[in-house]
Order: C-alpha cells, then structure tokens, then sequence
C-alpha cells in the first residue's frame, strides 16, 4: 500500500501534476452551491496550491453534458490525474469525496 | 358535456406507423404523453421504440430523440440496417438524435444530494437540437442499476416525465418485465397514460411474440393479446377483429367454372368477393374443384393467387393437365400465382403475414388456400380460427372472392370438423364418397350458401378428361345410387321405358286398324242400304206408274158404259192393291 502510494506521489510530484477538476452543475441551485463550497474547502485543505476548479453550468452549455456522460447533477469529473473519477451529489461526506477522488493518498 | 370536451383532448393520438397498432389503439399513442412498453429480454422493446421514431420521422414528419441507456448508437445502427431503418442516414438529415447514457456504477461515487437534472438538460438538449416530437428512453431502467439512490431516482423519474408531457413529446420508455410488477422497477407507477406489454412465447417450438395493451387511459382500445411479428420490414401486428364487420359487398356473381355447379347456385355462381369453403375426405376432388374456380378467373382475365399446402405447383399443373385443364398457360400470363409452403415451415402468425404480403403484391381477385386445414398443423384449431377470421377479414375488405379447401378425416362428421370456421363462410360446398356396391363416388352438395336460393340436391362428381360434370344422382324408388349402380339402373329404366313405349304403339297401331275394320264395314253397310233405297224408289215409282194407267183404264171404262163414274170403288181398290205391295 505504501509503496504504491509513494510511487504516486513521485509520479505526480515529478510531472508537477495539477489536478483538473470539474464541477458541473445546473444554474445557481443549493445544491450546487453547497457542492462547490465543500469542493473548496477539500481542495484547500488537501491539494494547496495544485488544484484547478472548472464549473460548467450545464443550463448555458448543455451540450457539454454528453462528454462527460453527466445525467446527475451535481457532477464533479476529476480529468487529472487520469483515470476519469466522477462523483455525485453535493460533496457533504468529506470522507467519500476523499477516497473517490483518491486524494487521501495524495494528502498523506 | 366538461367530460366529453376534456375526452376530445384527451384523445390526440400520434400514430406510431406500425402495422396494426394504430388500428388496435385507434389512432396510435397518446400524443404529447409517455407511454411504457414493457417485456421480457428480447421481445422486440427496442424495436417497437425505434420503428416508432423511424416512422415518425420518415411519415409523420415528426423527428425523434433516442437516449439509449444499453446499446451505442453504432450497434443501434447496425442492428436496424437489417430491417431497412437508416439511422446514420436520420441522424445526418437531422430528422434523428441519439444520446448514450452511459452509467458504470464502478465508476460513480455518491455523497450527499443530488439530482437528474444533467439528464433532462442531455434530453433537451437532444430535443431542441432537431425539434423532436418524439422520444425514446431505452431502457430508463439503467438508472437503477446505475445509481444507488432508489428514492431519488424514483423522484427524478416522477419530475421527468411530468417534464415530458409539458414538453408535450410523445415518449416511449421501455422496461423490463418483473416478477410481480409489470416491470422491474414498477415504472407503470410513473407511465399513467399508457401500457403496452409485449410478450415472446414459444409452444411447441414455435414461437410467437404477442403485444397486449393493457392500459390506455382515455381511450378504447382493443384488449385482446395480438399476436405480432418482425420481419424485414419491421413490426407487424395483426388485429383478430380490428376490422369489424363493415366490408363492401358485392351482387356481382361470378362462374365457378363448372355451368351445373353454377346452376345448382341459383343459376349465376358465387358472389364476388364472398368466402367459398369445400369440405372433403381424401380424393373427393377438393384440389380440382378448386383449380377449377381457379381456371375460370383466369379465363375472365382476373387475378388468382393460389396457395399450395399440399402439392408443389408443378405438381397440381400436372395432375390438372389430366383433367383437361392448362393451369401452365395462366402461370405464364402472369394471371396465375401458386405459392407453395409446408404448413409447418412456420408459425401461424408468419402465415397470415406471408398472406397478407403476398396478396399485397399480387393483388388478386380470386384466393385459393389448399387446404386450410394443413394449417392445425402450426397452431391450434382456435388460433387457426383466428388467423382465418382475420385473413378473411382482410380479404373482405379487399373485395378478393376466397375458395378455401378443407380435409376432413375419415370417420368424422363432414359437417362437424369444420364448424369453428362455419360463421366465416358464405358458400360451403361439401365433397364426400358415396359407397356403395363396392364402388366408391363423389358427391357434391351445397351445404350453405348465404343470399340466394341454392339446389338442396346431392350431384354425383365426375372428373373427366374435360375436366369437372356434375350429373344428378339417380333417387328414384326410395333409393340413392351413383356410378356403375346408377348407369346400370338408368340403362335398366331405359329398357323398361322402351319396351313400354312399343308396347303402347303397338296398341295405338292395333287400335287404328280396328278403326279401318269399322269404316270398312261401315262403307258397306251404307253401300248396301243405298241400294235398298234405291229399290224402294224404283218401287214406287212403278206403283205410281201403275196407278196411273189404272186410272187411265177407269175413265176409258166409265166412257165405255156411259154411265155415272164409279169413283168410290175405284178409291178402295187402290187402297188394296196398295197394302198388297208393302
């Protein structure tokens, strides 16, 4: 476990890899607001300063939800590091985002 | 009166397109509404959804989104070329859109709220991009699978199609069927308007798919299960009595080929366009009576498609070349058609289909089917009834005279075994042996024969080598005797005949020579009494003479005497004289 993650790590701490991250949502709802506060704060809190934030609102570019194969909203598509991770809903359970976006290795 | 004009809005229809199913819903799907059509794994859901788009698109100019939940829009593509649907074609011409939903749990981390909106803006987005009018969602199902969130999902759905229908788009959504629900995931809780269950059974290895409607909320609808097929050309469904009764009927009467046959039929034949059965044993001549009719059609220069259960066509050209009769030269014409097939090459469903294309395409004036009865071989007797009723049904409409032949068994009541079809038929003629002296005969009678006065008379059924007589059966003395038994009575009658008919000139002879006896004899008797007569006259005319010179003597001696005349005695002597003479 260890050495994978160590592994990782130099991987992407040798590319000065940013990770991509993209939150689509559909206008100003709740929801998507409280998504990307809770997004905000988890990125602060484990990837300073390496992140990148895209929102998409899906209700001025609808035809961006095809791509990405979005049905549920909110979406969060993490783009890099690759592989693809998608989590829905409105990021509340810190703990769940963690391992979806595998970042609790990242962080550790 | 608020009901009946909220019904007329109600009512809209959108029609699907494919066969049979606007007839059995009357007009098609609720138009601006969803409708579910559920069923097991391969019971033709994806179909029925994508002919509805194709249809729409192709003949209601009314373009169609897919959203396609399973299978990419390229195998969609792939799997309907076969049946003649050109989705690359639709999508480039703008008249079709696809979308895949693809949802892989693996791949999906859930926390916290969430709703469906990415997919109705996906589906609106889809929609706005070729102004759909109709929709598919195949199978919506996926999303159960997909996400683990039941309760949003069921609330997604219920807002979805709430959404549909104020987009005022007539969908389609497909789902599985279920153990206890209708689907799966009980998605006829969501779907209201509309129901339609489609069904794949096999029985006795042959399969047959069925669609039933089982709800269609403001609207009749036919609720029977109607069986349907896909074949190259897609969905058919066949509606058992979608027709009702109101096909056009002829007075037109045509020849059945054979002048004693149509004399029997109040002189004139069959009517046009009327169903004509004959019921037979084995070899009582169904299949010549038939290529009869057949014959005489083509003669008038009409149309006759000829469907063959029994023999190749080859075969029966032959074997009614033996009976005078040159079915080839039709065959060539083109007014002639056979079809032959193996009753049981399929089902019975696939035949009534294969009837309707062929009729279709040949568009005849006179069907022939030798014999329906070849087709309990593929179904039972109720489900050949009802794929009778509804050929015949067609044919009616079509205006097509029909001539269905039917072997009856040995043993049975010639009468009996066809009586599920009896309602269908409006001529049925019954072929049967008539056995006796050990000799076996054909017999033909009119059984029933609907709108007009028909012979009730049994005719003895010859095939000769100038093809079909019918001769009257001898019925005198309390007895029926047909072939040898009937000749050797008729040459017996006609000996008896003869020799009476001598008999009675004799006697008139005999009898006008007594008559010349009597003249003769007469003659005589007359000749014999004139020349008494003549006597007589001769008498007389001496008597008188002799008086006469009686008187004369008188005078000359009264002169002599000189006396008074001595007139008295003279008087009284020739009173004597004259009682002397007689």
């Amino acid at each position: 476990m260890v050495t994978t993650v160590k592994g990782k790590k130099a991987k992407t701490g040798a590319k000065e890899e940013i990770w991509n991250l993209r939150l689509y949502v559909a206008g100003q709802t709740q929801k998507s607001i409280t998504a990307f506060s809770n997004l905000k704060k988890i990125c602060d809190e484990h990837l300073a300063g390496k992140f990148r934030i895209e929102v998409i609102d899906l209700l001025k570019n609808p035809q961006l939800a095809k791509g990405d194969q979005i049905i549920a909203i909110p979406t969060l598509v993490r783009k890099l590091p690759e592989p693809i991770k998608k989590i829905i809903g409105d990021l509340a359970n810190t703990e769940r985002v963690l391992v979806g976006l595998d970042i609790r290795s990242v962080s550790e | 009166m608020v009901k009946a004009k909220h019904d007329v809005a109600v009512l809209e229809k959108c029609p699907t397109g494919i066969k049979g199913l606007d007839e059995i819903t009357k007009g098609g799907l609720p138009k601006g509404r969803p409708t579910l059509i559920c069923g097991s794994a391969g019971c033709g859901k994806t179909l029925f959804a994508m002919e509805f788009l194709m249809r729409g698109a192709m003949d209601y100019g009314e373009p169609g989104v897919f959203m396609t939940f399973e299978e990419t829009p390229e195998d969609l593509a792939k799997n309907f070329i076969s049946l003649g649907f050109d989705l690359h074609g639709m999508m480039l011409r703008g008249l079709i859109a696809t979308d895949h939903v693809y949802i892989e749990r693996s791949e999906i981390e859930e926390t916290g709220e969430y709703d469906l909106e990415g997919l109705f803006i996906r589906l609106g987005n889809a929609i706005d991009s070729i102004g759909a009018k109709r929709v598919v969602l195949d199978t919506i199902e996926a999303l159960f699978s997909g996400l683990s969130n039941a309760a949003i999902i069921r609330a997604e759905l219920r807002r979805l199609f709430y959404w549909l229908k104020d987009r005022g788009v007539t969908a389609i959504v497909t789902g599985e069927s279920g153990d206890k629900l209708l689907t799966r995931y009980g998605l006829e809780e969501y779907v209201a308007d509309c129901v339609i269950l489609l069904d794949f059974r096999i029985e006795e290895q042959i399969s047959t798919r069925r669609l039933r409607i089982v709800k269609y909320r403001g609207s009749s609808h036919g609720a029977d299960e109607y069986p349907f097929l896909i074949d190259e050309s897609g969905l058919s469904i066949l509606p058992i009595t979608s027709l009702g009764l109101d096909y056009p009927v002829s007075k037109e009467r045509i020849a059945t080929g054979i002048p004693k046959l149509d004399a029997m039929l109040d002189g004139k034949g069959f009517y046009r366009g009327s169903t004509i059965l004959v019921s037979g044993t084995a070899g009582t001549g169904k299949t010549s009576l038939a290529s009869t009719f057949a014959d005489a059609a083509c003669r008038r220069g009409e149309r006759c498609l000829y469907f063959a259960f029994e023999e190749s066509p080859n075969q029966i050209i032959r074997n009614m070349g033996s009976i005078g009769m040159d079915l080839a030269k039709w065959v060539k014409k083109g007014l002639l058609k056979f079809h032959s097939a193996r009753p049981s090459l399929y089902g019975l469903e696939m035949h009534l289909v294969t009837f309707h294309k062929v009729i279709d395409e040949f568009d005849p004036q006179v069907f022939v089917v030798d014999p329906i009865s070849n087709l309990s071989a593929a179904g039972t007797a109720s489900e050949v009834k009802s794929i009778l009723t509804r050929l015949i049904d067609h044919l009616k409409m079509k205006k097509i005279s029909t001539f269905l032949t039917d072997l009856t068994h040995f043993g049975g009541s010639l009468e009996h075994t066809s009586e599920e079809i009896s309602s269908l038929i409006d001529t049925w003629l019954l072929l049967r042996d008539i056995e006796l002296n050990g000799e076996r005969n054909r017999g033909l009678y009119i059984l029933k024969s609907r709108g007009m006065s028909h012979s009730n008379q049994i005719q003895e059924f010859l095939l000769t080598n100038q093809g079909i007589d019918l001769i009257d059966i001898y019925a005198g003395s309390g007895e029926v005797l047909t072939g040898s038994a009937r000749a050797a009575q008729e040459a017996q009658e006609k000996a008896s005949e003869m020799s009476s008919r001598r008999e009675a000139e004799r006697r008139l002879r005999e009898q006008e020579r007594k008559r010349n006896a009597l003249e003769t004899k007469i003659a005589a008797l007359r000749a014999e009494f004139e020349v008494e007569t003549e006597e007589v006259h001769l008498m007389v005319e001496e008597e008188q003479k002799r008086q006469a010179v009686l008187a004369e003597d008188r005078l000359e001696m009264a002169h002599l005497r000189k006396g008074e005349p001595s007139a008295p005695p003279a008087k009284h002597s020739k009173k004597k004289r004259k009682r002397r003479v007689s």
